[in-house]
């Protein structure tokens, strides 16, 4: 059913009904709405798991990865400066092939302290072996809780994921959210079925000790079912498409981009803003389009470069910058298009909730014509 | 799409406004979005929050720069914010304020005063002025029917709280809807 609620709410919807038996989160903005949420289902009873309060973020993930690895499914969400303190056990997860989910309530990093949003955490943690999903708007911030838990359970991957959605931008907003029923959920995504867990009477052992004999051979395997994830969120995005009416089969979304010159590439909520700028500008006659990186883990280069194969020139915005190189978007996305012919610009923009406008798109659209070097886009002039 | 901008003070309930004003307009079969300014809130500074309205799916994120209406719950706010900031022209300003203000408000915008505070403190007994305004936009525009703002505000609260404050609504509708915008 339909129903008007904030992002945050509609986050916990998803989880209450994906059923994890166990929580473990800390509270920290704008996460906080979720997880508090979650919390008061539990204690009403609408939710039956075990929800583990814990001292700061290195503890949460860590009551997660030790529930999981019992054979539960498990849940925990962060940001920002909690997820910097997670750093350590988000490899370990990952590198014992457990399927946590959680949610990213993207937030900028200090120094100086920031509460708003951009994509430096959770891109931070890009090469963590966790799957990275991004959500646009309040329903897709929704839906892909349950394709996270899918492909991440799935035996040919059992990979961690992030489910990443904007912080205050998506996380504080009101707006329309269709919430499935249980039994049809339920239907989409059956009980965790772990591949191996810990159990006193069978003994195994997680996360061992790995000489230079073996220790690449695992990273392999990471790399291996990562590479196999892109098959098995493409089959899981078909059949809930299918189900619910909302398809996720693509790891890239295309919008407009058939007979584009140039494509903006986006990530997150800046889709809907892009979009609508695309518009403006098709009916003035410029032939623009958007790609929007739905999944940025795997990075998903054959779609990229299907989708890209017409245009002349790509414009990035990028919400986070590898400081010292360029954006991470950038990077993949010359690697995606190197030897193509095709004109790049990365534009780090938007970084500590700086607001991108309509405007600000049509102009980075200029300054990718006029075939300008990548930029810090929007900077105070004093600055500069 | 229609777009609104609430100003006020930490406090006066300026984000639950903005959601109670989206809730009613979904319940009126349109879609909307509300969001808060994400500042640096406390109580007593200044805040805003947005509602967009559409009859189809609204996709922009940026914050509202060039509203259709305003509404403004403490009048002092005047002198230290631009509340009239790219507002549209013949947009309307719902102002809480007891003052006569036409002096201080741009040309091209449509005024309509009330004081939203006495009907709080008569209705609620605190000075909270967020559902008695939303009463006024409620009269002052076709945005959201009063109907469905009452079922909004029953959502929203519960028991007395809820009956108080559809009074104020009421209260504040009827006197908007006996004057003149």
């Amino acid at each position: 059913m339909t129903q008007i609620m904030e992002g945050s709410h509609a986050v916990a919807e998803a989880v209450r009904l994906s059923k994890p038996g166990v929580i473990s989160a800390y509270p920290i903005t704008p996460q906080t709405h979720i997880v508090e949420r979650l919390a008061e289902m539990v204690a009403d009873g609408l939710l039956e798991a075990d929800y583990i309060t814990v001292e700061s973020e290195f503890s949460a993930l860590s009551a997660c990865l030790g529930a999981s690895a019992t054979g539960v499914r498990v849940y925990s969400a962060t940001t920002s400066q909690g997820l910097a303190l997670m750093f350590e056990v988000c490899f370990n997860a990952a590198g014992m092939r457990l399927p946590l989910v959680m949610t990213i309530a993207n937030r900028a990093l200090s120094a100086p302290l920031s509460i708003w949003n951009d994509h430096q955490d959770s891109i931070s943690l890009r090469d963590s072996g966790w799957l990275q999903l991004y959500a646009q708007d309040c329903q897709e911030a929704h839906d892909l809780h349950y394709i996270a838990y899918r492909v991440a359970e799935d035996h040919s991957v059992l990979l961690p994921a992030m489910v990443c959605f904007d912080g205050f931008v998506l996380t504080h907003t009101y707006e329309p959210v269709d919430i499935p029923g249980q039994e049809e959920v339920d239907a989409f995504l059956p009980a965790f079925s772990p591949y191996q867990r810990l159990d006193a009477r069978d003994p195994i052992s997680f996360g061992m000790y790995a000489t230079p004999d073996y220790y690449m051979e695992f990273r392999y395997e990471m790399e291996r079912a990562m590479q196999r994830a892109k098959g098995v969120l493409k089959e899981c995005g078909k059949e809930f498409g299918e189900r619910f009416g909302r398809d996720y089969s693509d790891l890239v979304e295309s919008y407009r981009l058939e007979d584009a010159d140039t494509a903006l590439v986006a990530m997150g909520s800046l889709c809907g803003t892009v979009k609508d700028a695309i518009d403006e500008m098709r009916g003035e006659g410029k032939k623009v389009g958007l790609l929007n990186l739905r999944v940025f883990r795997p990075f998903p280069f054959e779609d990229v470069k299907k989708a890209l194969s017409g245009v002349s020139r790509v414009a990035i915005l990028d919400k986070n910058v590898s400081i010292g190189s360029k954006g991470a978007v950038g990077l993949e996305m010359r690697d995606t298009l190197y030897g193509t012919g095709i004109e790049i610009l990365d534009c780090i923009a938007g970084l500590g909730g700086r607001d991108i406008r309509k405007r600000d798109v049509r102009r980075i659209v200029g300054l990718a014509e006029a075939g300008g070097g990548d930029i810090f886009y929007g900077l105070r002039e004093e600055v500069l | 799409m229609k777009e609104l901008r609430i100003h006020g003070r930490g406090g006066q309930g300026s984000v639950t406004a903005a959601e109670l004003i989206a809730t009613a307009a979904f319940e009126s079969g349109m879609y909307a979005q509300a969001f808060p300014a994400f500042g640096v809130e406390r109580r007593g500074a200044p805040v805003q929050a947005f509602v967009r309205f559409s009859k189809d799916k609204i996709r922009l994120r940026s914050q509202v720069y060039e509203p259709d209406y305003i509404i403004v719950q403490d009048s002092t706010l005047i002198g230290d914010v631009n509340v009239f900031s790219g507002m549209k022209e013949w947009g309307i300003a719902i102002i809480n304020t007891e003052r006569r203000i036409e002096s201080e408000v741009p040309e091209g915008v449509r005024l309509m005063t009330l004081d939203a505070t006495r009907i709080a403190l008569d209705v609620l007994g605190v000075p909270i002025t967020n559902t008695a305004l939303l009463g006024a936009f409620a009269a002052a525009t076709d945005v959201i029917h009063l109907e469905a703002l009452e079922r909004a505000l029953r959502h929203r609260f519960s028991g007395e709280m809820a009956e108080k404050n559809v009074k104020a609504a009421n209260l504040a509708y009827n006197e908007v809807r006996g004057g003149t915008v």
